[in-house]
Order: structure tokens, then C-alpha cells, then sequence
């Protein structure tokens, strides 16, 4: 193995890292919730695949158009039914969304009393290669929705009005309040896009592995490393601290040893926080703000 | 003179602490009306119960004959009621343009963002040089002018300014209370000023209120409390 293809690898993997942590991100960073039960959307992103494909006999490719508005619908009542009537107390919706994590891992696994489901699909398995390198469809896929989203979501940031809304309530709740911003509402919906996500991120990852209700488990480490790499709430941070998370489990897995991956996202972690605080790509400074104040 | 803001009786503060106890004013239109005081004595809990960002525990306020009582803080922007918060409270990682575009934010606004950019820059050219920069990267008077622009944006009826010179040197101080006045003559806007710097206050006002431990202790013209020897004694040190 060449160098080159540890590349391909590490930037194909980055590409399933930076997908699940996009979403996460955007969550934490406007409405400052770490979700420890994202990895759980994600893993109902998966389900919700699989189940398309058994009673509808879609592809996943194709189940993504179903699947990705369920899972907005699935945050907004997440969101309105757990964690707004917590809006006073911020600590107490971390353990809201903990508890979560465990409902919905349960609740998955009585209904599916543990079996484990695979969703075939008619192009994910494809390989094709140049020279050497071998490319899988699916990661592929993985790699371009990525690029596509954090395209599509910095535009709506940075381009709508309700996009701006939402970087307006990120910086300062109560200066958004007087501008005329339904901040919970604006909370709700940005919810609601992150669970979207990580329905999208389930859906495409859902042909590579098989399914099992604790799955969240396995890109949720990684993802909040990314997270903290990238920078908080920066959407370009999500993407290149994807692609470098990556890059450095894909070359230390080949260089040292691959069992010592999650080793090497705490030390990124840990360095990244002493050296970086905010992050590559924060905003500096803006780790502190959201916490001025809660009201 | 029509009344436009009346606040009846009302209590207001956080938690079990209780800052305001039953205030009772009113600014009729197109008046400048201050409210003075020392730090501490509820003056910006006033301005932030009738804006709806703290909800008050007892009594009434009524704007331009409407009951906004109680209602959130997003909802009262509609009805005309524009806020400039201590210190500004700027977008400051965002350019002066999209603060000044989500001035107009609400729905009530929202559709003449266009005609109201042009206005606000016309009464604050500075702002035209500096709209593609972070606003964050403003100096303190530009940060003020650029938070009174934000809050025309929404073509309020009435803007209320929470200690506009808090943090500016004399000089600047000087330019923030000129524009305030300039904003009065050009717009028709009624004011509602809290400011601890009394004397300057006083003389801009039609008229003022004095309050002190959560209560208004005194109110008259400003030019005739400016010339009340308790009031320059208490806060103007003379």
C-alpha cells in the first residue's frame, strides 16, 4: 500500500467522520447542546434505511429523499418535547439528550430483539480504481454529500435571512430577541437540520455496515473529536477536521497500529484543546459566547 | 399629543429578587423622555420588561393603545417598539451590512429592508464605508451608530436606548447624544432614554423620571430638573 491510496482511504474516511460531526456541529455550535444522542440519529438514519428497503424495496440512495425529512421531523419533536421545556437549565438537557441515547438504543433493540440487518444495494458495492487505488461507490457517495452539504449549509448561512437569524442567535441571544427572532423557534429548526443530517449521514453509511442499535457508538467518539478540531459551530471546521481526523487514523493505522485509532482522536483531542481552543477553523472567541447568558 | 407608552404599576425583576416595585410612567409622541438614576436601581430592568425580555410580575404596559404585557420579546419589535441594548450588543462577528439587515428582521419590517438601508445610511454615511466589515472591528462610536442604525431598521415608532454613553470618553460621548438628537430630528421617533450620565440626559429630555430603588422618586421637564438642587446634589455632584 502506497502512500497514495492511505490518502484515498484517510480522505474517504474523513468523508463518513465529517458527515456525522456536521450536524453535531451545527447543534453545538447555535444552540450550545452537546447531543451525545446524535450517534443514535445517525444509527436511526440506518434503521430508517433498512426499513425502506424491507417494506418499500428501496434502495438507500433512494430512501435518503424519505428518510432525511423523517429525521427532521424526528429533531423538531426531540427538540420541542425534551429539550425546550430544559431551556432554563443547560446541564440538565446534556442529560436529557443521554438519556436519549439510551431510549432510543433500547427501544431499537426490543423491536429488532437484536437482530442484525444489512441494507443491500444495487451500486454501493461497486468498486472501481485508478492504477492501485481502489474506490468504493459508497464511500464515494459519502465523500461528495459531505462536500455538498457543507457547500449547501455555508451558503444558507451565510446567504439567507433565516441563515443569518441563525448565526444572529449563535452570537447573542438577547440582541437576536430584539431584532424580532423567535429564538426558540430558531432553535427547533436548527435542531431539526442536525438530526436531518445525521438521518443523511445513517442512510449513506447504512450500505457499508451492519446494522445494530449500539452503531452510534462507533463515529460519536470520532465525531466530537472533529468537532473540537475543527471549531465549534464552523461548518467549514467540520469538513477539513473530518478529512484530518482521517488522514491521521488512516496513516497512523498504517505507520503504527489501527487499534490504536481512538488513542489517537483523544490526542488530537487533547492537543487541540490545549493549543487551539476554538479550534482550525473557530471563530475566536466565540466559545464564549452563547454563555453570557441563557435567558 | 397622543400617549403612546404607558407603563401602570408595574413590578418586574429575576428570579425572587424583585427589582422593580410598582413603576408607574408614560411617553406621549414624539417626546424625549429620560429616565435617570444610579447604577443599579432598575433602570435597564425597565426598559427590558417593556421590550419583553424580562417578563414583569405585576401590572400593566400598553403601547400605542395595545396591550404587550407579557408578550415575547420577538412579538413587541412588530408593534414598533425598537431597543438599543447597553453597549450595542452588535453581531460582532458579522458585517455591519447583515447587522443592519437583521434589524429588519420581523415581519413587520422586513419588506422595505431595501428603502430602510438606504435611510439609515443616509443619516449615518460611516456606515455605507464600513458595511462590508466586521462589526466587531468598529470603534466605540461607530458600534453605537451602527446599533441605532440596527434598531431604525425596524421603523419602529419608538426607540429606546439603554445607557447609550456607557464606555465612551467625553468626546464621544458628545457625538452619541448629537446623533441622538439628530435621529429625533430627522426621524419621527419618540425616545425613551436610561442614562446614568443625568446631567447630559436632562438636557436632551422633554422630560424625565428620577427613579430609585425600584420606584420613580421624582419626574418633571428635564430642563427643570436639571436646575433641581436635590438632583444636582444626588447625581451631578454639585
Amino acid at each position: 500500500m502506497d502512500i497514495l491510496n492511505i490518502l484515498v482511504v484517510g480522505l474517504l474516511l474523513g468523508g463518513i467522520y465529517g458527515l456525522v460531526s456536521i450536524g453535531l456541529n451545527l447543534i453545538f455550535g447555535v444552540i450550545r447542546i452537546v447531543n451525545f444522542a446524535h450517534g443514535e440519529l445517525v444509527m436511526l438514519g440506518m434503521y430508517g434505511a433498512y426499513l425502506a428497503y424491507a417494506t418499500l424495496g428501496l434502495d438507500p440512495y433512494i430512501a435518503v429523499l424519505l428518510v432525511v425529512p423523517a429525521l427532521f421531523v424526528v429533531g423538531i419533536i426531540v427538540h420541542r418535547l425534551v429539550l425546550q421545556p430544559l431551556h432554563a437549565e443547560s446541564n440538565m438537557q446534556i442529560f436529557a439528550t443521554f438519556g436519549l441515547l439510551i431510549i432510543l438504543q433500547n427501544a431499537v433493540l426490543a423491536i429488532t430483539r437484536g437482530e442484525g440487518f444489512s441494507v443491500p444495494s444495487k451500486v454501493a458495492g461497486f468498486t472501481f480504481g485508478v492504477g492501485d487505488i481502489r474506490v468504493t461507490v459508497s464511500r464515494l457517495v459519502i465523500f461528495l454529500a459531505l462536500t455538498a452539504t457543507a457547500i449547501a449549509l455555508h451558503l444558507f448561512l451565510k446567504r439567507t435571512l433565516i441563515g443569518k437569524s441563525i448565526r444572529a442567535v449563535t452570537q447573542d441571544r438577547q440582541a437576536a430577541r430584539l431584532m424580532g427572532i423567535n429564538v426558540e423557534r430558531t432553535f427547533t429548526i436548527t435542531f431539526g437540520i442536525g438530526s436531518a443530517l445525521a438521518g443523511l449521514a445513517g442512510v449513506l453509511l447504512s450500505p457499508i455496515y451492519t446494522l445494530s442499535p449500539g452503531i452510534g457508538g462507533n463515529f460519536i467518539l470520532a465525531a466530537f473529536a472533529v468537532v473540537v478540531l475543527g471549531g465549534l459551530g464552523s461548518v467549514a471546521g467540520a469538513y477539513f477536521g473530518g478529512m484530518i481526523v482521517g488522514l491521521v487514523e488512516a496513516f497512523a493505522g498504517f505507520y503504527i497500529d489501527p487499534e490504536l485509532k481512538q488513542a489517537i482522536w483523544f490526542l488530537i483531542f487533547l492537543v487541540v484543546l490545549i493549543v487551539r481552543p476554538t479550534g482550525l477553523f473557530g471563530q475566536v472567541g466565540a466559545e464564549e459566547v452563547g454563555f453570557r447568558e441563557q435567558n | 399629543m397622543s400617549r403612546l407608552l404607558t407603563v401602570e404599576n408595574v413590578s418586574s425583576g429575576y428570579g425572587l429578587t424583585p427589582v422593580l416595585r410598582g413603576v408607574s410612567m408614560h411617553v406621549d409622541t414624539g417626546e424625549v423622555v429620560a429616565v435617570v438614576g444610579a447604577n443599579g436601581v432598575g433602570k435597564s430592568t425597565l426598559l427590558r420588561t417593556i421590550t419583553g425580555l424580562v417578563h414583569p410580575t405585576g401590572g400593566d404596559i400598553t403601547f400605542d393603545g395595545v396591550h404587550i404585557t407579557g408578550l415575547p420579546a420577538h412579538r413587541i419589535v412588530s408593534h414598533g417598539l425598537a431597543m438599543v441594548p447597553e453597549g450595542g450588543r452588535l453581531f460582532t462577528f458579522m458585517t455591519v451590512m447583515e447587522n443592519l439587515e437583521l434589524g429588519a428582521f420581523n415581519p413587520t419590517s422586513r419588506e422595505d429592508t431595501q428603502q430602510s438601508l438606504h435611510e439609515v445610511m443616509e443619516l449615518f454615511p460611516i456606515l455605507r464605508e464600513r458595511r462590508a466589515q466586521r462589526a466587531g472591528s468598529l470603534s466605540g462610536g461607530e458600534r453605537q451608530m451602527c446599533a441605532i442604525a440596527r434598531a431604525l431598521m425596524s421603523r419602529p415608532r419608538m426607540l429606546m436606548l439603554d445607557e447609550p454613553s456607557l464606555g465612551l470618553s467625553p468626546v464621544m460621548l458628545e457625538k452619541v447624544f448629537d446623533l441622538i438628537r439628530m435621529v429625533v430630528a430627522s426621524r419621527d421617533v419618540t425616545v425613551l432614554l436610561i442614562e446614568q450620565n443625568v446631567a447630559d440626559a436632562l438636557e436632551m429630555a422633554n422630560r424625565a423620571y428620577v427613579i430609585e430603588h425600584g420606584v420613580i422618586a421624582k419626574t418633571g421637564p428635564g430642563a427643570e430638573m436639571l436646575h433641581d438642587p436635590d438632583i444636582q446634589r444626588a447625581y451631578m455632584g454639585l
